[in-house]
């Protein structure tokens, strides 16, 4: 039985990895103009390099470790800072992490960095590239990882006793009555990126142009395959967040052998609903059902299934990722309506989608639902948390965005930006079509001139 | 001489080049070029956003020939572009004053 979930634990760590690089990035390259492609990828892939080596660092240890600063008695005053943060310090640099847990800071490293780099669709064509590298330490440092900590360490928005459900409906054999459920992320990861995106959109401005210049998908190929690819490392994401609630082997194999299935299962049916849900909107509001929307459909329907995946029947996943498609729909164009220039819509697809779901398990949770006759106290405990990580975020990410507005400062010069990011960030074009732009000129690296097939 | 340039749909363009080779054009240089006229451009609809696209794509045709075939040349490219709607395009004649062949060297008439 281990030997076959450890195999899966690897597999789904990398699949998770394979949503940030390539997957996010070709979704939202495709997505940005042409100018602006490549620092629009890079972001990306700078959360991996930079989140991946935080999260090794003090990320596990901020999330996962032993809740030290509470020593879990009530005479100490730790205790209370311990719903709310782990500390960094105990397995800082995975000293005195346990061997067996290192396909979890594995599996959880990735979730940490495509978290971040959802974020950088709200603020593309922009932001200079040394404020991104700069806000993602810090970002995940205030939000994510304490976050992650409070759902899924033992924390705040976890079942445990004093946590925030326990404060409304109380305890049972030392447990809440009523578990908070966020299976995958719906509150760590997309409540958490979209409300990062709204605060940083609203907080850098619009792009040159914004609303009056066209600002179309430069290569919506490169966003289908991204979306495609998103789908697939999605299984990685939910499957392999399965927690074992027993340790009696039997046990543990029945619930690895049915739970896996009806995951997968959840997350494909309700993705499936969510597309045919955003193309239904656009064919009745635009008159046509567009390859973007389909795209968007698959993307909002993973995120709104993400916190449901394990407490929904597949006929419940088709109508959460119906309602989260419809929705997510109707929700990007809220941006021209009130102003702010979330570019890619991580608000309208990830924050929309992420509350959808999390609130979306109180209706419809085969156990504990409402639509299962089962009351609405799982209904107020999931708005309750969703509201409480949109209010944690909010905050958070404010005080890094601030911080680096009134230091580094986070745009480009306006003619930069109006020249194209890529060339002034990066120094290059993602595109050339033409044989006759440029003649070679001496490099850097190379003094004499380079001649054919010579090595490296 | 005449330079003869045509701007016209770009799925007609296959159609005009077999028309004017079976003619005896020998040569023409092609581009893909975009712009409008009365046909304007068109609307497109991203995530709910509309935009308008100015620009429509349409291939620019560029041939060379002799006075005594100018007339024939630009009633062949009217009649197989022509699909009737708006868009179709336009055709326009020029008048050239010298044409060299690069490769020899011959001059006006024999350099077409």
């Amino acid at each position: 039985m281990y030997d076959g979930y450890y195999t899966w634990m690897l597999v789904s760590a990398s699949l998770v990895l394979l949503m940030t690089t390539p997957a996010l990035a070709l979704f939202y390259g495709g997505m940005s103009r042409s100018k602006s492609v490549l620092n629009m990828m890079m972001m990306s892939f700078a959360s991996l390099g930079v989140v991946g080596i935080v999260y090794a660092l003090w990320g596990w240890s901020m999330s996962y470790s032993s809740l030290s600063w509470a020593a879990a008695d009530a005479e100490n005053p730790g205790k209370e800072v311990a719903k709310l943060f782990a500390s960094p310090f105990d397995q800082f640099g995975l000293s005195d992490t346990l061997p067996g847990n290192y396909v979890y800071v594995a599996f959880q490293l990735t979730f940490a960095v495509i978290t971040a780099a959802l974020i950088s669709g709200a603020i593309a064509d922009r932001v200079k590239f040394s404020s991104w590298l700069v806000f993602l330490p810090l970002w995940v440092t205030l939000s994510y990882f304490p976050l992650a900590h409070q759902v899924w360490g033992g924390g705040f928005l976890s079942n445990v006793p004093d946590g925030l459900s326990s404060l409304v409906f109380g305890d049972t054999d030392g447990l809440a009555t009523i578990a908070p459920m966020d299976y995958a992320g719906g509150t760590v990861v997309h409540i958490n990126a979209g409300v990062a995106g709204l605060v940083l959109a609203l907080l850098i401005g619009v792009r040159r142009g914004f609303g009056k210049e066209p600002m179309r998908p430069h290569n919506l190929t490169l966003t289908m395959i991204g979306a495609g690819l998103l789908w697939f490392g999605w299984f990685g994401f939910n499957v392999g967040s399965l927690v074992f609630t027993s340790t009696d082997e039997a046990d543990m194999l029945t619930q690895f052998t049915t739970e896996t299935g009806l995951v997968w299962l959840n997350t494909t049916l309700a993705t499936c609903a969510a597309m045919l849900g955003w193309l239904i909107i656009e064919k009745i509001r635009d008159g046509k059902g567009t390859s973007l929307g389909a795209a968007s459909g698959v993307v909002a329907g993973l995120v709104a299934i993400t916190p449901a995946c394990g407490a929904l029947t597949p006929v419940g996943s088709m109508a959460l990722g119906v309602v989260a498609g419809g929705l997510c729909a109707l929700a990007v164009g809220l941006k021209y309506r009130f102003g702010y220039d979330d570019s890619l819509d991580v608000v309208g697809v990830h924050l929309v989608g992420g509350i959808v779901g999390t609130i979306g398990v109180g209706f419809l949770s085969s156990t504990t639902g409402l639509f299962y006759g089962e009351g609405a106290k799982q209904l107020v405990v999931q708005a309750l948390v969703a509201l409480y990580a949109i209010v944690w975020s909010g905050i958070a990410t404010l005080i890094v965005g601030l911080a680096i507005k009134y230091t580094i400062g986070w745009r480009i010069p306006e003619e930069e930006e109006v020249d194209g990011i890529d060339f002034a960030e990066h120094g290059e074009s993602a595109y050339d079509f033409s044989s006759t732009s440029g003649t070679r000129s001496s490099s850097v690296l190379a003094k004499q001139p380079v001649s054919e097939g010579a090595s490296a | 001489m005449k330079l003869i340039t045509a701007v016209i749909k770009p799925h007609k363009w296959e159609d005009v080049r077999e028309a004017l080779e079976t003619f005896g054009v020998t040569g023409m240089t092609v581009s893909e070029v975009s712009g409008y006229g009365r046909q304007k451009g068109h609307t497109e609809v991203y995530r709910g956003a509309e935009y308008d696209i100015a620009l429509v794509p349409k291939i620019r045709i560029e041939i060379v020939v002799d006075d005594g075939d100018a007339d024939d040349v630009v009633g062949i490219v009217v009649k197989t572009a022509q699909t009737g709607r708006i868009g179709d395009g336009k055709v326009w004649v020029s008048p050239i004053d010298t044409v060299v062949r690069v490769r020899t060297g011959d001059r006006d008439e024999a350099a077409i």
